[in-house]
């Protein structure tokens, strides 16, 4: 159908719409998507997991896996990894304790400051993989021990403790606060409730409000950078300069791409991830633990790789890494309330990947034309 | 293509959801606990298996659910999570009151009865409107330990502290100074956790306070190198030496001869106690008027057969 008419080009071979369908690195995590939420409806349907409620919860905690599975997603494309994502999590929550409890300072300085450390740390992992050429892999892992080190010995050293609570008393009335912990879309709630469509609080100092009061930021911060990591890697010439970068460093850089740049700005956006995750988290909790965060580099990967991106770099997408992280969530929140005992979760976790990981490696077949 | 291994994977699951639902349903009353620990915990065996026990005897269905990174912020989900599946009731532990007094006071105020456990205090309990608190009180303990060794003689001693930023150790010893009826004062020492580090503080005290009659250490941790300081000392049998918790090396040093008793908080009561009481609140509308402590229970030489042969399991 396409070889007819004036845009065709004789110089592009033809494919076949199912071969198209096929090599697009969504279609497998949109498939599943639709079986994960196929199989809770069956069978959870009535487990309190599709009330209000319930779906806040998946929701939250796919939005949390959504945010650091951008990241790495956009970083895995551009051909690296970043394994000290957990650990940049529990740091950058105990640098914002320590800056706004223990210092004093206003959170909103408190939470810059953070932002600034953060990225300036994924710039430092960037240079060194760049700079000696050795394998992100073990400099990230070297950051992994390095930074969740850190983040055990300030507090102690400090406060004489692993936990450092007291950021809720320190935000009250910060401006900048609520921009990562607050929740919108109140009133909207307060409708649903007075129109009886969702449960309410039966007793206590709220009784009568919903249980459900609004929408956490986590979950706006989720969609906001999962859009604009999506245009930016399919609209843009960066976007085309990460593909390039992951795909083949050598060639991209025949044809005048910044491939150092690039990765490096793309180690400090996953540092940007996690940092954003981090603030929702201490915001929403008003404490910073030194255990926060554990595996979640793992978690982020899975993500990503479910979503279809290949582990060798230059293929994969930012909405198939989202997908990833909500089938991730919504399978992690889903098993409890199907009534399955929780230690099968990795069990479940462990086939999906492995799955995930077969299949992709006979996509790259196809697209590489390898045997 | 994708689709039929997912496909495979996810009946594999609904297979496996199937079996576990078909349990315990009788009376209908499904009770959740919730706690801290990371899957690599054993400790927490025993908790498990408490409360799977408490199901069977009572005929309702128990859940145990556990961050498995012992993520605290996770842990806060799990309790959302609990509360949206609207079960009968909760038992959660309170390891961080800034992290999971929120979910916990919602869960209270969406009409689900929680049952506080192991962490956390009974002020902190009756703040979130719980309705109750099961564990050991530190102070009580020791106040109870001190009244023990007051019985056996014992006038003066020296309290080995591994976790000194936790006021829930310092209690600890203040309720034996108080048993005792003498003065903290310095008999507690700052050990650090390093198990030289010590060993050495206990040997420079004893030795530096030689009229000390007794030792307490808050455990393992704390106890396993002041046996090796007491041994290599010659004291070993000779000073009376009480601790909090159990472990390999305490119950063989019980055995021994070299410790006199061990303070058991009683885990497995933490798990089955709460089912108990919130079966018989939500069937006949009883509730125990107090908070219950699950421990101490001293273990001497005279249980320990039993303790040892329980160990991990209900013990």
């Amino acid at each position: 159908m396409s070889s007819m008419g004036a845009a065709a080009d004789e110089r592009v071979k033809e494919t076949s719409n199912l071969r198209k369908a096929l090599i697009r690195p969504e279609l497998g995590a949109i498939v599943g998507t639709v079986a994960v939420f196929a199989f809770f409806i069956v069978f959870a349907g009535d487990s309190g997991m599709f009330n209000a409620q319930g779906v806040l919860n998946w929701s939250t905690v796919s939005a949390q896996f959504v945010i650091i599975a951008v990241g790495a997603c956009m970083l895995m494309i551009a051909g690296e990894f970043d394994l000290s994502v957990g650990s940049m999590i529990g740091f950058a929550g105990m640098s914002i304790a320590i800056i706004s409890v223990t210092l004093g300072w206003p959170v909103w300085v408190a939470i810059l400051l953070t932002f600034v450390l953060c990225i300036a740390i994924g710039a430092l992992n960037g240079l060194i993989v760049v700079r000696t050429g050795l394998p992100s892999f073990i400099v990230t892992l070297a950051f992994l021990f390095i930074l969740r080190g850190f983040t055990i010995f300030f507090p102690q050293l400090i406060e004489r403790r692993t936990i450092i609570g007291g950021v809720s008393e320190r935000a009250a009335g910060d401006w900048l606060a609520p921009v990562f912990g607050g929740k919108v879309g109140g009133f909207f709630f307060d409708w649903l409730a007075s129109m009886d469509m969702i449960a309410v609080f039966e007793r206590g100092t709220r009784a009568g409000e919903p249980i459900v009061n609004g929408i956490p930021m986590l979950i706006i911060w989720a969609l906001g950078l999962m859009i604009v990591a999506h245009v930016v890697l399919t609209r843009t010439q960066f976007g085309n300069w990460i593909f390039a970068a992951g795909g083949d460093a050598q060639a991209a850089r025949y044809v005048g791409v910044p491939v150092n740049r690039v990765k490096i700005q793309m180690f400090m956006f996953t540092a940007f991830c996690a940092c954003v995750f981090a603030t929702c988290q201490v915001m929403e909790f008003g404490s910073a633990g030194a255990d926060r965060g554990l595996l979640k580099e793992f978690e982020a990967i899975i993500a990503v790789v479910i979503g279809g991106a290949l582990l060798t770099g230059g293929y994969g997408s930012v909405i198939g890494a989202a997908l990833g992280a909500l089938i991730f969530g919504v399978v992690q929140q889903g098993l409890f309330f199907a009534g399955v005992e929780s230690s099968l979760f990795r069990v479940f976790l462990g086939v999906i990947l492995l799955f995930a990981v077969i299949l992709n490696t006979y996509i790259r077949r196809i697209i590489t034309g390898e045997r | 293509m994708k689709a039929a291994m997912k496909k495979i994977a996810v009946s594999a699951v609904a297979a496996t959801a199937l079996m576990g639902a078909s349990g315990a349903m009788a009376e209908g009353e499904r009770y959740v606990l919730v706690s801290h620990a990371p899957d690599s915990d054993s400790w927490w065996n025993t908790i498990k298996n408490g409360l799977a026990l408490a199901g069977e005897q009572m005929d309702v269905t128990v859940e145990y659910r556990n961050p498995p990174t012992g993520d605290l912020a996770d842990m806060a989900r799990i309790i959302e999570q609990a509360a949206a599946s609207a079960p009968n009731g909760i038992i959660t532990t309170l390891a961080d009151p800034d992290v999971l007094s929120g979910p916990i006071r919602a869960a209270v105020d969406s009409g689900i009865d929680v049952i506080i456990i192991n962490s956390g205090t009974p002020e902190q309990a009756r703040e979130l409107g719980a309705l109750m608190y099961v564990g050991q009180p530190e102070y009580d303990a020791g106040f109870a330990a001190g009244l023990r060794a007051a019985g056996d003689g014992v006038g003066s001693f020296l309290c080995v502290n591994h976790y000194i930023s936790s006021p829930s150790s310092t209690e600890r010893c203040q309720g034996f100074a108080d048993g005792l009826g003498v003065e903290l004062g310095n008999q507690m020492i700052d050990s650090g956790q390093d198990p030289s580090e010590i060993q050495n503080r206990v040997m420079a005290y004893l030795n530096a306070n030689p009229d000390t009659d007794a030792v307490l250490t808050l455990g393992p941790t704390s106890a396993d190198p002041t046996i090796l300081a007491l041994n290599q000392m010659g004291l070993a049998g000779d000073i009376y030496f009480g601790t909090f918790d159990l472990g390999g090396d305490i119950v063989q040093a019980i055995r021994d001869g070299i410790i006199q008793w061990g303070i058991d908080q009683q885990p497995f009561l933490q798990a089955y106690l709460p089912v108990i009481v919130l079966t018989n609140y939500h069937r006949f509308g009883v509730l125990p008027g107090n908070n219950i402590n699950s421990g101490p229970g001293f273990v001497t030489a005279d249980a320990l057969d039993l303790v040892a042969e329980l160990a991990g399991e209900y013990r």
